[in-house]
């Protein structure tokens, strides 16, 4: 029987896992945090079609249970030998493990708001990140600003670490643009008075049902989309935010009074990913995200010959994408296997 | 010549077969970060001059790509040099060095009517 360790268990981990141990292989899951399930546990539904992310939790713990395969939480690794064909893998708590093949699923970190400075997270009482917000749209979370009282006027700044040389993030993390919509229309569904603004530069609908999602944006919950990027906000005395943008379609610039600001954070390859690259000696692409052999047709190969990738780690991804990606790196790794 | 109230209006289509690329070319030349505006209008939003009068900074890469050099010309004049455009710009342009280079060229590609 053949053994594979896949590095991170959020949802690209687990559902290449799942796949491998239905191909009749033995694998492993190492994941750095308590649990798995990854960044999806703090999310509370999911574009376009607002599905409760508990409902995904539910039925990819459920499928674990069924796989039986092994998993080692609160575990990092810390080095990855190859000798005589098979990887010698020591873990952070001193476990050692041979396998013949290596999956690194290590997913993304969200951009950390503090470095955009200029839109005053965590100095400004009222700004807040798409993280924040979906912790509070759960049931029971509290959207109440200053003296107790529902935000009037709400503002959606996109791109906020992302398509920005100021954040050293070049590139574009995808799912923010749809992410920001949908927060939105839920925003306006709790607090119907409210009046919501996104600050986009270009809104990128790519995916099935985004474009739908937009249209519904504007036509049923009357979100205004205004094209500009901020430049700065500042805090007045009864802690609402001035911001200021230009209104490119008008040509002048803008400034807007709001109760409430949603920085849409992008993504990073993050630490893990980092460390995951050195530990296997594979190569990062300039955006930190892990350098796959081929666009097309290898997106799931490393440099390494038996190192394979899946999901976020390899750019940013939807969750849609990142199941598909790890049921493909799956495949890739079976086949490998097979003709070894 | 009497007047009769009538004038020729001059077409509002951008004929960009009448295109004159010199100052554009020269600009992009000696400042590469021109080429790279994505229009998010961030410059403008923080900048000091348009705020009190009608001077758009990014509309500086528009008037250049589409020829309007007069407009160009009195346009740069309200620009102060003051930069907060250039912390913002999420693309690292290096627009106080455009608006320089325009000042020191534009004259040369006037058009002779003008």
């Amino acid at each position: 029987m053949k053994h594979i360790v896949i590095i991170g268990g959020g949802i690209a981990g687990i559902e290449t896992a799942c796949a491998l141990t239905d191909a009749g292989h033995w694998v492993t899951v190492i994941e750095k945090d308590s649990q798995l399930g990854g960044k999806l546990n703090n999310w509370s539904y999911l574009f376009p079609d607002f599905t409760p992310t508990e409902k995904i939790t539910v039925e990819l713990q459920a499928k674990c249970r069924d796989k039986d395969f092994s998993i080692l939480t609160s575990t990092e690794i810390s080095t990855i030998l190859r000798k005589d064909g098979k990887f010698n893998i020591e873990t952070s708590s001193d476990q050692k493990l041979e396998a013949d093949a290596v999956v690194v699923a290590t997913g993304y970190e969200l951009f950390d708001a503090h470095r955009k400075e200029e839109y005053g997270y965590k100095i400004y009482d009222h700004v807040i990140t798409s993280a924040d917000l979906e912790e509070l749209l759960k049931p029971g979370g509290d959207l109440t600003v200053a003296a107790g009282k529902y935000p009037k006027r709400i503002a959606f700044v996109h791109c906020v670490g992302s398509r920005d040389e100021k954040s050293g993030n070049h590139y574009c993390s995808k799912v923010c643009c749809i992410t920001g919509v949908k927060q939105a229309i839920e925003l306006k569904m709790r607090l119907p008075d409210a009046e919501i603004f996104c600050f986009y530069m270009d809104l990128r609908m790519y995916g099935k049902h985004f474009e739908e999602l937009y249209r519904e944006a504007q036509e049923k919950y009357d979100i205004q989309f205004i094209r500009g990027r901020l430049s700065e906000a500042s805090e007045k005395i009864d802690k609402s935010l001035l911001i200021k943008s230009e209104d490119t379609l008008s040509g002048r610039p803008l400034k807007m009074n709001v109760d409430l600001m949603v920085l849409l954070v992008g993504m990073e390859a993050g630490k893990g990913t980092a460390n995951a690259a050195k530990a296997c000696g594979i190569g990062c692409e300039e955006s930190g995200f892990l350098k796959t052999t081929d666009t097309f047709l290898k997106s799931n190969f490393s440099e390494q010959e038996g190192i394979f990738l899946a999901g976020s780690c390899t750019a940013p991804m939807s969750v849609n994408d990142t199941i598909l990606h790890a049921r493909s790196a799956a495949m890739e790794v079976k086949h490998w296997l097979s003709k070894r | 010549m009497k007047n009769f109230g009538y004038s020729i209006i001059k077409q509002r289509t951008i004929d960009y077969d009448q295109f004159d690329g010199r100052l554009l070319n020269e600009v992009l030349e000696m400042e590469p970060s021109f080429k790279v505006c994505l229009s998010c209008g961030g410059c403008t939003a923080t900048c000091s001059a348009g705020d009190l009068v009608s001077f758009n900074v990014r509309r500086m890469n528009l008037l250049l790509r589409r020829g309007e050099t007069i407009e160009l010309e009195s346009e740069i004049q309200k620009c102060m040099l003051c930069g907060k455009c250039m912390l913002v710009c999420p693309r690292g342009i290096n627009l106080r060095n455009v608006i320089m280079l325009i000042k020191k060229s534009i004259a040369k590609y006037k058009p002779i009517n003008s």
